[in-house]
């Protein structure tokens, strides 16, 4: 591809030399993208030590390490760095590095904006993660910060504060991928013709333009609560605590698709390339992942079937919830028609991405159960809860991401990653995640509740389980650094242009690594070169 | 498995196996149960909970059968050559259309469920809940259509759990047991006693922050919310010790607020019920003796 044809311009072909400059003043898509990426990895390993304090008390009954605020603390820390640290940041890095990539776009729409939404973020983590140290304390009334509880907490106005700048970062990002999407798409790039991911990402843009300032006026109301005297949720001056939960989770169940949609778009790039097939029903999924969005906007409620919701709407949420079961079945059925008939290889990224079919589907499982209402009334704020979302964010959202990241790393580092250690940290990490989450299944239906700190000797044993599954998950993410960090210093091993034998699309023409600008002059598409292009002939 | 030897795990094991496949209904839960409990209670989600499990199962099989079939079937290394097509409108109807009919079976099923659930009329009894942090109140407002005049108590952790649950008491919560059930974290000083076989109505609402009341052999959990009094209904069917917690987090002694639902026979609980009554009318005799004089040497 004719990516290089100018060379009349000046400095505009390497990076910047000084790394103030490169990384601090950047404007490039693939630096701010290694930068969201390296961010999230780190928030990963910080958000992952909160969960190992929590496995670690919960070993075995009786109060062993720490206080039962600082364990409320732990869950709560661990639920905000992990969704608005590590997963949310992995996806907007992979949007930011590989998307201009697969529409032949030179760079985002955005470049500035795109460098100030990323610097954002590690501010607004240092002073959530500044309330830990402070007296009273760092938040611990739950993630989902229901009032009145939340207000009981000291560090309201700095999570509060965070959270805006989270949001504000998120927004720009969104507006960022919309924009670079509809606008600066190389001529021939359809819209019906855009790789599944980046689809995918574009729907999730949306979702987060419109969800975002919901979660923005929410916590706004909660400080004003907190500190102006106003009583949007206070009982006692003729407000209302369910209110806010109304208002949190009609941002909280879109944003629990904004974690998983691009996992879908990049499942769907990954599997056709190792079953060197092309997507079946391309234009299912694309349709699929819209009726989800829009489904996503109809059934915060379900998060609320114990708050004492009049039938009607009992009903009315338990309908459109379990609607969502149809568009998801589509993408898992098309998933494994995309792999019958085709000439599979098992390479890390194909791994990862067979489990996260096999073990999301499991965790949209146990969704569909936790959508009859009835049987919600025994499943709410269970341990069977905690295993479900468990088992749709870690081995479906983060698992997206580590397949991902095997994946494209070739692209990024001009080297090919260690495929026994790809392979022995799969293995590690798919046994490790169901010894840690499967247990709570059965914990949860037993009776056990989330969220508390020690149990009942009845829930020892498989308590014990899942601490030993966390331990051992946990470790096995240090295998995963060093195959990254190996990869892109040491790997003497260079990755081929087209770094899989059955990669089609635009990202695998550009040379590995990706120069620091590609596509200055927009390339010619060919059908034939693009993963989906040919499915409506 | 803390500290005890192989023997005492397997027969855990072989209780928790019972638990789940030889039908009994466990009211509270036992060492290694892994299923939800039948509930004591006329109304129960168990069913409803087995046959979404079965659905999910057979669904399970199918599809993670089919992949792998075809990753068996279709690898490079088998010398399997990829095909080309990628697209079938017949099939796509079909798995469209599949689900949705399962889907309206189960949405029927869950939809019966809810209705009964949702009829809190023809009570015969009425009991208020207040959570408070970190324990419950309960107040018996209405007995057989006949108001009861001040029975009302706080019910909290018992306190040899408590002792044991603080951080590095050294304290074995092992040993926590009553009738050889263990109880750590699962007892009260003072439990919440009901009739069986009479329908009660709970009216549930939260004194500070918002709790949830859950007993799961009653088969479903409440938010205690401060400002709405929310309202459901047991009808429990036998005698018995039923174990609960708070299952909405509400602050740092959240996992030390237990429930505990003694049902007992109805003349047994009416006698129960006097007893009490006749003690608050006591209580409140004293009180006003009490605090006739009281007033002068505050003068």
């Amino acid at each position: 591809m004719a990516h290089a044809a100018t060379h009349d311009h000046h400095d505009h072909h390497g990076a910047p030399k000084g790394f103030f400059q490169r990384w601090v003043m950047s404007t490039n898509h693939k630096d701010i993208g290694t930068l969201y990426l390296i961010f999230s990895l780190t928030m990963f390993f910080i958000g992952g030590a909160f969960a190992m304090v929590i496995r670690a008390e919960l070993f075995k009954p009786g109060m062993q390490l720490v206080q039962p605020y600082f364990f409320n603390e732990m869950t709560t820390m661990h639920a905000l760095v992990m969704i608005f640290g590590a997963i949310m940041p992995a996806f907007v890095g992979l949007a930011n590095w590989m998307v201009p990539l697969m529409v032949g776009a030179p760079d985002m729409a955005l470049p500035r904006m795109n460098n100030l939404s990323f610097w954002i973020l590690p501010f607004a983590f240092f002073m959530l993660l500044s309330t830990l140290f402070m007296p009273g304390g760092g938040p611990a009334g739950g993630w989902t910060m229901y009032p009145p509880l939340s207000l009981q907490g000291e560090s309201v106005a700095y999570v509060i504060f965070a959270i805006h700048l989270m949001g504000i970062s998120s927004i720009m990002g969104a507006i960022n991928i919309i924009a670079t999407i509809l606008n600066m798409r190389a001529p021939g790039m359809d819209l019906l013709k855009m790789p599944v991911f980046v689809w995918s990402w574009l729907i999730t843009a949306f979702l987060l333009i419109a969800v975002m300032p919901v979660l923005a006026g929410a916590v706004t109301m909660l400080l004003t609560d907190k500190y102006f005297h106003t009583n949007f949720f206070n009982a006692a001056g003729g407000g209302d605590p369910v209110l806010f939960q109304h208002i949190f989770w009609f941002f909280g169940h879109p944003e629990v698709y904004i974690m998983i949609l691009p996992a879908f778009g990049i499942i769907s790039e990954i599997i056709p390339t190792f079953a060197r097939k092309p997507i079946f029903g391309y234009r299912a999924m694309v349709f699929a992942i819209a009726s989800i969005a829009f489904l996503s906007f109809i059934v915060w409620a379900h998060h609320m079937f114990a708050v004492g919701l009049p039938m009607g709407a009992e009903i009315f949420f338990m309908y459109a919830t379990m609607l969502i079961a149809v568009p998801t079945g589509v993408k898992v059925f098309n998933w494994v028609s995309t792999m019958w008939g085709g000439s599979m290889t098992f390479e890390t990224p194909m791994l990862f991405s067979i489990a996260f079919v096999i073990l999301f589907t499991i965790g949209g499982f146990s969704g569909l159960m936790l959508a009859l209402a009835p049987a919600d009334f025994q499943y709410h704020d269970t341990y069977f809860v905690v295993a479900h979302f468990h088992y749709v964010l870690v081995t479906g959202a983060a698992f997206s991401i580590m397949a991902a990241a095997y994946y494209w790393i070739p692209k990024w580092s001009g080297h090919m990653y260690n495929e026994t250690w790809g392979k022995i940290h799969f293995w590690s990490s798919v046994i490790s995640v169901n010894v840690l989450f499967f247990p709570q299944h059965f914990l949860g239906l037993a009776g056990m509740p989330r969220r508390i700190p020690d149990y009942n000797v009845a829930f020892a044993n498989f308590n014990m389980v899942s601490s030993i599954g966390g331990f051992w998950f946990g470790a096995s993410q240090l295998i995963f650094l060093g195959v990254v960090i190996h990869c892109v210093f040491f790997s003497k091993k260079k990755a081929a242009d087209r770094s899989w034998e059955g990669a089609k699309g635009l990202e695998w023409t550009v040379p590995s690594p990706a120069p620091f600008h590609t596509f200055d002059v927009p390339p010619v598409i060919h059908d034939d070169e693009l993963a989906h292009g040919n499915t409506d002939h | 498995m803390t500290s005890g030897g192989i023997g005492r795990s397997v027969s855990a094991w072989t209780a928790g196996a019972l638990a789940l496949f030889g039908g009994e209904a466990w009211a509270n839960p036992v060492p290694n149960q892994m299923n939800m409990t039948q509930g004591v209670s006329e109304w129960s989600p168990y069913a409803m909970h087995m046959v979404a499990l079965w659905v999910c199962v057979v669904i399970g099989v199918i599809v993670f059968g089919a992949m792998f079939i075809a990753m068996f079937r279709f690898r490079k290394s088998r010398g399997a050559v990829a095909e080309k097509w990628a697209h079938s409108t017949k099939l796509e109807i079909v798995w469209t259309v599949v689900p949705v009919i399962i889907l309206i079976f189960l949405a029927n099923l869950a939809t019966g469920g809810l209705t009964t659930f949702a009829d809190t009329t023809g009570a015969d009894m009425t009991i208020k809940v207040t959570g408070y942090q970190w324990k419950w109140r309960y107040d018996y407002v209405d007995y057989k259509g006949k108001g009861v005049d001040k029975v009302g108590f706080v019910s909290k952790l018992e306190e040899s759990s408590d002792r044991t649950r603080q951080l590095k008491s050294n304290l074995d919560p092992e040993k926590i047991q009553v009738e050889g059930y263990n109880t750590y974290l699962l007892d009260v000083d003072k439990p919440l006693v009901v009739p069986v076989g009479v329908k009660i109505r709970f009216i549930i609402v939260g004194g500070d922050v918002i709790h949830s009341w859950w007993v799961p052999a009653l088969g479903w959990k409440m938010d205690a919310i401060p400002g709405i009094a929310n309202a459901a209904w047991t009808k429990i069917k036998e005698p018995g010790v039923y174990r609960g917690q708070c299952a909405e987090l509400c602050g740092q002694d959240h996992g030390f607020m237990p429930i505990v639902v003694k049902a007992v026979p109805k003349a047994e609980f009416e006698q129960w019920l006097a007893t009490q009554e006749d003690e608050a009318k006591i209580q409140k005799a004293a009180q006003t003796a009490q605090n006739a004089p009281a007033p002068a040497p505050q003068g």
